[in-house]
């Protein structure tokens, strides 16, 4: 009978636990679905932003900004999006004293300012290490240099790549799936764990005839029952609201999922294991998850870290689980393509729990 | 049913300290009988703590024997847990829990014991059976412990200062289940540092101190034990400029007078009959020509027996033992 079967009991505590307190179904389900929705429509596709300049008014800079207004009209009158030129941005130009230019460029107000000199001649200011001011700079040359007459012999055509599968949105929602299940493991069980060992709670149950295993399976099972609805809001948001496919099969998504859950379920009993402060466990779990927030790939491509780092990264379970679910969820990847990373997710799972067991401390 | 509840021999409890090894448990007999109620008294850091968990399998000794209900533990846990029940100083409960979700989770850990609703009655939380743990008060929460102690209908309870922090009302009314426990013929074990509690509920007590029992008996017994059976409190008005205060020495050998020592602002005398030593007292003081500032007569308590033995109060921090428990309990709710 249920009633009287302390693994039922102990899983209702944990459910009602959690759908008891409003705060912590916000963090599980409405933050990362707002997270998903502001990065959504902060790098969704649109026409380029005017590039910011400013001209150093002297002798010859009438000229120049005649050359740019020309460009902005050439552009605004442009209806085709074939026409190369609906590619480039306008230029939003402003005449400015020398000293208030230089100063709003040391101040980032400004990415980069056009100085006219001598004999056509012009320098531009701008900081290298800022990607739009490289950017700018490039741009309005290439705006001046073809008014000034410049022709370009080689005929070009720009292909762009938006199709559902391969924008930033289809690569960040698996990034947050797995963002999401990590930080649901480590606190869902890490964090509660050391919450009932300060409040002598776990020594409380040692103190009865409670099966242990009991006690860990029904944390588990609660673990894998919240993460379900958590891949389910993340994968709805993504497939409704921004058109991303689905190219793999939905089981294996769920499979990748559960096994990533477990991993860091793991990881959260061993993080807890012997902490007797929820200072001591937050500091810890920040330790642990930080790393996987910056190197596991979820906002940005881990390749981009140095070589001699991948080995470490390839082994973060963050890694294989947003790697894993990407390659299923975006190119159709099968069992077998995804059988490397579900293998170091089952590793991860089986040392964090054999150690966290033999350390584990009840009071 | 001949062999006792609880049988301990020489238990002994080391902690690697700064400077040597702790003995919190030094060399500790027992022997607690079925159906009797039994408290450990001593101040805070005595070992009553480190013993108790010791007997509820808890901590482990360092080494010693120890026999519950016939059972060791290491070999019969599981059995042993099943028969008896616990609370723990400091236990906090899930917020968000009601009562009655609490007592039925631990009720499933139990093969038999009792119907939740039923031990909620027996602690009088009826009308809180479907409110969360947060909305109780101390006392409430407190006795949803002890009802997650009996849900088992256990042998055995073991009560770790149940009563710590709580107003008077709701110690009386946790003192009510104790009784109720122990009239069902249970075997009740109450570690407290409140001395009327133990004389109110315990059959025998052991007095514990640096980790070993130094006086055992029922309270009636220690009490016996102190000779006289009243003590003489007073104190002298210091604003009468008088030279030199009286040494305690003075009044032991006024008549009738068992024994004396200081008080906080004045002398505690323990004395035989009272009409005879407060006569003397008082003249010995008109002699000195040194005035009264106050003179109170009561019977001699279990306080009494632990300042004898050990020349300390219980509670450090509180030296008159009529006024109420403070409320600045250790317990957190």
């Amino acid at each position: 009978m249920l009633e009287s079967s302390p693994l039922f009991q102990l899983y209702l505590v944990r459910l009602r636990d959690f759908y008891r307190q409003p705060a912590r179904v916000f963090w599980v389900y409405g933050f990362p679905t707002l997270m998903a929705i502001t990065l959504g429509f902060a790098f969704r596709n649109r026409p380029p932003a005017p590039i910011q300049l400013d001209l150093v008014s002297a002798p010859g800079s009438g000229a120049i900004k005649a050359a740019f207004d020309a460009h902005n009209t050439r552009l605004r009158q442009s209806s085709s999006a074939a026409d190369p030129i609906a590619l480039t941005p306008p230029i939003d130009v402003a005449l400015r004293d020398r000293d208030v230019a230089m100063r709003r460029l040391k101040t980032g107000k400004t990415p980069l300012v056009l100085e006219p000199g001598p004999n056509d001649s012009c320098s531009y200011h701008y900081d290298p290490t800022r990607p739009e001011a490289s950017l700018a700079r490039q741009t309005v040359d290439d705006v001046l240099q073809e008014a000034a007459g410049r022709s370009n012999p080689r005929p070009v055509r720009d292909v762009q790549v938006t199709e559902p599968g391969s924008r930033y949105i289809d690569f960040l929602i698996p990034g947050l799936i797995g963002l999401n299940s990590m930080g649901g493991g480590l606190w869902g069980v890490g964090f509660l764990l050391v919450n009932f060992r300060v409040a002598k709670l776990l020594k409380r149950f040692v103190a009865t005839p409670m099966p242990r295993r009991d006690f860990l399976l029904a944390l588990l099972g609660a673990r894998l029952t919240f993460v379900l609805p958590d891949l389910a809001v993340l994968l709805a948001l993504g497939v409704w609201m921004f058109g991303m496919p689905i190219r793999g099969s939905l089981a294996l998504v769920v499979a990748l999922e559960i096994t990533g859950a477990l991993a860091f379920a793991g990881i959260g009993l061993l993080v807890a294991c012997r902490a007797t402060t929820t200072e001591a466990v937050s500091g810890l779990m920040n330790l642990v998850m930080l790393p996987m927030w910056l190197l596991s790939g979820v906002f940005f491509s881990s390749e981009r870290f140095p070589e001699a780092l991948q080995p470490v990264i390839k082994a973060l379970p963050l890694t294989q689980l947003v790697g894993g679910l990407r390659s299923v969820m975006l190119e159709g990847a099968g069992v077998v393509d995804v059988a490397p990373a579900l293998a170091i997710l089952v590793a991860w799972t089986v040392v964090t729990f054999t150690l966290a067991l033999r350390f584990f401390r009840w009071s | 049913m001949a062999e006792c509840a609880i049988q301990v021999q020489n238990l002994r409890k080391e902690y690697p300290g700064r400077s040597g090894p702790v003995h919190a448990v030094n060399g500790i007999d027992l022997e607690i009988q079925r159906g009797e109620c039994f408290g450990l008294l001593g101040p805070n850091g005595a070992g009553k703590t480190t013993t108790v968990e010791i007997l509820e399998g808890l901590n482990r000794p360092t080494s010693g024997a120890v026999q519950v209900l016939g059972l060791e533990w290491g070999e019969s846990d599981r059995a042993i847990r099943e028969r008896i029940g616990v609370t723990l100083q400091e236990t906090r409960f899930p917020d968000k829990e009601t009562v009655r979700e609490i007592v039925t989770l631990f009720r499933s850990f139990y093969s038999r014991g009792l119907d939740p609703m039923e031990v909620i009655a027996r602690v009088a939380l009826e009308s809180k059976a479907t409110a969360f743990v947060e909305q109780l008060s101390g006392g409430q929460q407190q006795r949803l412990a002890v009802a997650i102690a009996l849900v088992g209908d256990p042998e055995i309870v073991f009560l770790d200062e149940p009563t710590t922090g709580l107003d008077p009302q709701s110690r009386r009314q946790l003192w009510d289940v104790i009784r109720d426990f122990r009239d069902r013929g249970r075997t009740v074990v109450l570690t407290t540092h409140y001395m009327d509690e133990a004389e109110r509920l315990c059959d025998r007590v052991a007095i514990i101190d640096h980790g070993q029992i130094i006086a055992l008996g029922s309270p009636a017994e220690l009490i016996a034990r102190m000779g006289g059976e009243h003590i003489v409190e007073f104190a002298l008005d210091s604003a009468d400029g008088s030279a030199t205060p009286p040494t305690v020495e003075s009044f032991l050998t006024l008549d009738s007078v068992l024994a004396a020592r200081t008080e906080a602002d004045g002398f505690a005398l323990t004395v035989q009959a009272p009409h005879r030593a407060i006569p003397a007292l008082l003249d010995e003081l008109e002699r000195g020509g040194r005035p009264l500032a106050r003179l109170t007569t009561r019977h001699v308590s279990l306080e009494d027996v632990f300042v004898a033995l050990t020349g300390r109060h219980l509670r450090d921090d509180e030296n008159a033992r009529d006024s109420p428990p403070p409320m600045k309990g250790r317990r957190r709710f």
